[in-house]
């Protein structure tokens, strides 16, 4: 299957269509109203193609793709566990995908109960107060976070809080956010045992401090140690502290970010609540908030009263940061995630902080036996820990991107690369709880035997992937001759 | 080893300037700095006229896993750029002290290029900076 | 335990290799006053049948009402072949394309998305998507104050015919950075924004003006005359237009003297089914001069090592992962699986099916209106010409109107009380889904429920 990449436009003939897909066109009195002025003038350039045709491309096109229904997915910070089919077909039940957002709360009483029932799980796995399920993504959850410490502070007359502070190995969206929500960023500097470094944070917290934001487990892969210490000091300095959930998973079940001292929290639930990736997206990124910041949860929330429920809206919420989206956020993405959690249950979630633990402190173990160097060695894993390839890179030339693009040819995607910027050469890898134990030492093997080739062959290491429907593609030329659209040749 | 021409000046954000007659200078980023970036594909350059007082963010230089701020070494406004760079700028990679230079600045205050850092300086700099 | 497959002799194996006694070992590093000890307001696990079952049942308390809610979320056939195709495992359960060479069914799917969005809208280039409409205009709105380099005001320009949830979600996103929106009132006769009500901002700083096309009363707007003014007055123009009416109205990229600058929209309309509210996704477009300021994922075509074609995410320099606190939002996500739905619509309808759904939509809904209108005391609320969603007026509240409605299983439209203070009025929409049937019952439940 390696032929050259043919576009749906390049198999389109003239006047070809799907002719079951649309109705007869209207006579041409019925648009008479519409004024030529407002009216297309030339047809747009869309596919010309019969409906074969577009269930051959397409087809095609998803048997190039890697999947986790296919491989193996460590990718650290991304929790690419299965997506439960059965997930999928209860979102997709008539009575949710014809329901149209702004129907009644008459007609929307099995949603609602459905959204009523995961807020409250969230709430009890999450140990927070309140949660609103509307932001649409992390980055999105994230927004929602530091804007109710915006508006908290603001509703307290506290004009001087203008920094947030953010530790350096955090993940790109926490710096972005900070910044979209009018803060300034000020980064805290980690140890080289992966915790941030207490006495440089308490050193920065001061009266400017609007508040900090967290993952814990960190991004190093490590449980931050020394967190209610942080908790204490940025509380001190009357800051609020914002955890980023992306490492959710590693905890789930063994404490709760509400015990921690965290005043809010954002989950991805398209990683801890296995909804799918979708090749990019859609996922949801839910909010929890301690009791201060209830009042200012986005809108809109579910609420039940009696056997009834209902939204909340401004009325019932007057300090709301507001709505972030036209509705109420990825519904079908939320339908997902409660099907997961209700699956798992009380034992269920109990097990998968545990077992997904389990799983990267093995690979951890064994990886280090075939040779590789741990970024944190004399620390325990999360659920995903760093690899650092810095000698390797030095001593045979053959880098961490090298080494994951060769991961390819062993049929098995690359872990996380470069990421936490502050570890050089880095992979970071997240195995989940729901990969089997063989399948984690094919794993090792494959990393084994790359070792060995950066050893004695980098060229072939370096050159990876072969395997793929492309090699090594030309990110400079992607990047300086832009090409983000198809047009015909003229 | 980096190149690093002896008769220019450097900032530690890896801009370095040279001073010319009519009291304008040409302001560039140096070879550690193109080196790390990697090949660029694209330069945000300021516009004819603009006006920066130094350590001013004036552009950006932007490569497939970077885009790093250029910051103004000294005060002045900004009389040409180098238009070269908007289809090619990849010079900036080639030649980073001569056809890839960024912009001429007319200089408000010469003394401020006493501040800025010698070639030897620039170079131990930069030699601190490769061992963190 | 669900989906976890470790067998004892499988952990015990683990935890051997690791060196340690037991899983709690793993978990030394955390103080033990912080480890919960049971989650006990968590309901019990339940199989698959059971969970099925209850879903189902709460899915099905909500089905069998008529919907002619339009309002941003519209009910539009959805070929087959579209969910088929885009719940294949390949598809679904794929990761962001950042492997490259291990992607290129995503990343092609998604540059001819880019493609099919470009030419629908007329404009030079278009990202990967973003999350909705409503966050798309809020993107919008931050893309052209960077955009704008003539203008130093940090406002913009907004209509209050634009649809209110979009005016109130990007108010909501985009004060938090200083920025104020000010509003443009509609013309209350003719249901669109005057020309003449922009003179008062004539020669005044600000950065964009948007246009709403067909705006939130399904009005369209004189978008020439409107685009020409933004563009002498120094403003750039942010157009939000419904993809289903561009395949018979004019394209933002060729709205007025020298087309719209930025372009959003909700793309849910293009196979996407309502799913009580998404996930939808936002598409956004802009001229080529813009592209560096536009958020979001950007796939482009290039080279392999072979000279093969072949997809790759680019300028990822100016996203979160790599820009950081400079980045020009702090999106992540694109909404990946609505675009591979979106791109199957698209090629399975062509130009030519789009059109004649856009056609019967717009003939539907006129026939909704002149049976409504024929009851007496029933009327049209604006005269300007209208796509596929009309206001009419009615002698009561339309929120009681509408509750009578839905207890007859009619979900008649959307009232227009919270949005514009005009609580006699109600937004209807009828799309090619909706039959002559469908159309005449509803007219007659409401001459019931007025009578």
């Amino acid at each position: 299957m390696k032929s050259e990449a043919q576009l749906i436009f390049e198999v389109s003939q003239a006047g070809r269509r799907a002719y079951s897909q649309a109705p007869k066109p209207v006579a041409a009195e019925q648009l008479g109203k519409l004024p030529s002025a407002l009216r297309r003038a030339t047809k747009p350039l869309l596919p010309e193609v019969s409906e074969l045709q577009v269930v051959r491309h397409y087809t095609n096109l998803s048997n190039k793709n890697f999947a986790i229904d296919k491989q193996f997915y460590p990718l650290g910070s991304c929790t690419m566990k299965y997506n439960p089919r059965g997930a999928n077909r209860a979102a997709m039940l008539p009575g949710f995908l014809k329901r149209h957002p702004l129907a009644p709360a008459s007609h929307s009483q099995g949603y609602l109960a459905c959204l009523f029932d995961l807020q409250e799980f969230l709430k009890e796995v999450t140990g927070m107060k309140g949660v609103s399920l509307t932001p649409m993504a992390g980055a999105q959850g994230e927004f929602a976070g530091v804007a109710m410490i915006r508006a908290y502070h603001e509703a307290r007359n506290d004009h001087e809080r203008t920094e947030i502070l953010v530790p350096e190995a955090a993940h790109g969206t926490n710096p972005a956010t900070a910044v979209m929500c009018g803060y300034k960023v000020r980064e805290v500097p980690v140890n080289a045992d992966g915790d941030v470094d207490l006495e440089a944070l308490k050193a920065a917290c001061g009266p400017q401090t609007a508040g900090l934001m967290m993952t814990n487990p960190s991004t190093c892969g490590v449980f931050e140690r020394q967190i209610e210490a942080i908790a204490k000091a940025v509380h001190q300095a009357g800051g609020l502290l914002y955890y980023d959930g992306a490492n959710l998973n590693a905890i789930l079940g063994k404490v709760r970010p509400g015990d921690m001292g965290f005043d809010v929290i954002h989950m991805n639930l398209h990683k801890t609540f296995a909804t799918p990736h979708g090749g990019g997206g859609p996922g949801s990124g839910p909010v929890g908030v301690s009791e201060r910041l209830k009042p200012f949860m986005p809108t809109p929330i579910v609420a039940k009263e009696g056997d009834n429920y209902r939204w909340l809206t401004d009325a019932d919420l007057p300090q709301t940061i507001g709505q972030l989206s036209t509705f109420m956020g990825n519904a079908g993405v939320l339908l997902r995630a409660y099907y997961y959690a209700i699956s798992l249950g009380r034992e269920g979630m109990l097990r998968v902080g545990e077992y997904s633990s389990l799983a990267a402190n093995y690979l951890l173990h064994r990886l280090q036996e075939v040779g590789y160097t741990a970024a944190y060695p004399q620390r325990r894993a999360s659920h995903e820990f760093i690899l650092t390839l810095a000698k390797e890179a030095k001593n045979f030339d053959v880098s961490a991107m090298d080494v994951a693009k060769r991961l390819l040819d062993y049929n098995m995607h690359a872990p996380t690369t470069y990421f936490p910027l502050l570890v050089p050469e880095c992979l970071l890898i997240e195995p989940t709880e729901t990969e089997t134990k063989e399948t984690l030492d094919e794993f090792v093997d494959a990393m084994a035997k790359i070792l060995a080739e950066a050893k004695e062959n980098p060229e072939l290491v370096k050159g990876a992937p072969y395997s793929q429907p492309v090699r090594r593609l030309d990110d400079v030329r992607a990047a300086r001759e832009l090409n983000l659209v198809w047009r015909p040749a003229s | 080893m980096s190149n690093i021409p002896t008769e220019l000046r450097y900032a530690k954000s890896h801009e370095w300037i040279r001073l010319e007659d009519d009291g304008t200078a040409y302001v560039g980023i140096s070879e550690h700095a193109q080196d790390a970036m990697g090949d660029l594909v694209y330069v945000e350059l300021p516009e004819v006229g603009d006006v920066f007082a130094a350590s001013d963010e004036t552009g950006v230089v932007e490569s497939v896993k970077a885009a790093s701020d250029i910051y103004a070494p000294v005060s002045g406004e900004i009389v040409a750029i180098n238009e070269a760079l908007a289809d090619n700028p990849e010079l900036v990679n080639q030649d980073c002290y001569g056809d890839g230079w960024l912009y001429r600045i007319k200089v408000t205050d010469k003394f401020e290029l006493d501040e800025l850092l010698s070639a030897d300086e620039y170079s131990a700099e930069i030699d601190e900076e490769d061992e963190d | 335990m669900p989906y976890i497959p470790h067998t004892p002799d499988d952990v015990q194996s683990m935890l051997s290799a690791i060196g340690v006694a037991s899983i709690e070992d793993l978990f030394d590093e955390i103080p033990a006053h912080l480890k919960v000890a049971a989650l006990d307001k968590l309901p019990d696990g339940l199989s698959e049948m059971e969970v099925t079952a209850r879903m189902a049942a709460r899915a099905k308390q909500d089905e069998g009402a008529v919907c002619f809610i339009g309002a941003g979320a519209y009910e539009h056939h959805i070929p087959a072949a579209v969910w088929e195709i885009a719940t294949r495992g390949e598809y679904y359960t794929a990761y962001t394309p950042y492997q490259a060479e291990a992607s290129q069914g995503t990343l092609q799917t998604i540059y001819e998305y880019q493609s099919m969005i470009a030419h629908l809208t007329a404009m030079d280039v278009s990202n990967a998507s973003v999350y909705d409409g409503a966050s798309g205009l809020a993107e919008a709105v931050l893309m052209a104050l960077r955009a704008n380099r003539k203008s130093k005001s940090y406002r913009v320009l907004m209509p209050t015919a634009v649809h209110p949830l979009y005016r109130r979600a990007a108010h909501d996103i985009v004060s938090n950075q200083g920025v104020s929106i000010e509003e443009v009132t509609f013309c209350q006769q003719r249901g669109i924004t005057a020309v003449e009500a922009l003179d008062a901002y004539a020669g005044e700083d600000y950065a964009a003006l948007v246009i709403a096309q067909p705006n939130f009363f399904g009005s369209l707007e004189d978008v020439d005359a409107l685009t020409d003014w933004a563009h002498s007055n120094n403003m750039l123009v942010i157009a939000v237009v419904n993809p289903t009416s561009l395949a018979l109205l004019k394209p933002p990229g060729e709205w007025g003297e020298k087309g719209a600058d930025i372009v959003v929209g909700e793309g849910q309309p293009l196979g996407v089914p309502l799913s009580s509210g998404g996930p939808y996704f936002g598409f956004m477009c802009c001229k080529q001069q813009h592209v560096r300021q536009m958020p979001g994922r950007i796939i482009g075509r290039t080279v392999d090592l072979d000279g093969k074609t072949g997809f790759a995410l680019t300028l990822q320099a100016r996203e979160q992962h790599i820009r950081r606190s400079k980045a020009t939002s702090n999106i992540c996500t694109n909404q990946g699986l609505a675009v591979t739905a979106a791109t199957i619509y698209m090629s399975l309808l062509g130009a030519d099916g789009l059109e004649s759904v856009a056609g019967h939509c717009h003939a539907n809904t006129n026939l909704l209106a002149d049976k409504l209108c024929a009851i007496a005391g029933v009327k049209r609320r604006f005269s300007a010409v209208t796509f596929h969603e009309v206001v009419i007026e009615l002698p009561k509240d339309a929120s009681e109107v509408l509750a009578a409605l839905a207890a007859k299983n009619i979900l008649g439209g959307y009232s227009l009380a919270a949005g514009y203070g005009m609580s006699n009025a109600m937004l209807v929409c009828a799309t090619e889904v909706r039959t002559v049937e469908e159309i005449e019952q509803y007219a007659a439940a409401l001459a019931e429920v007025l009578a």
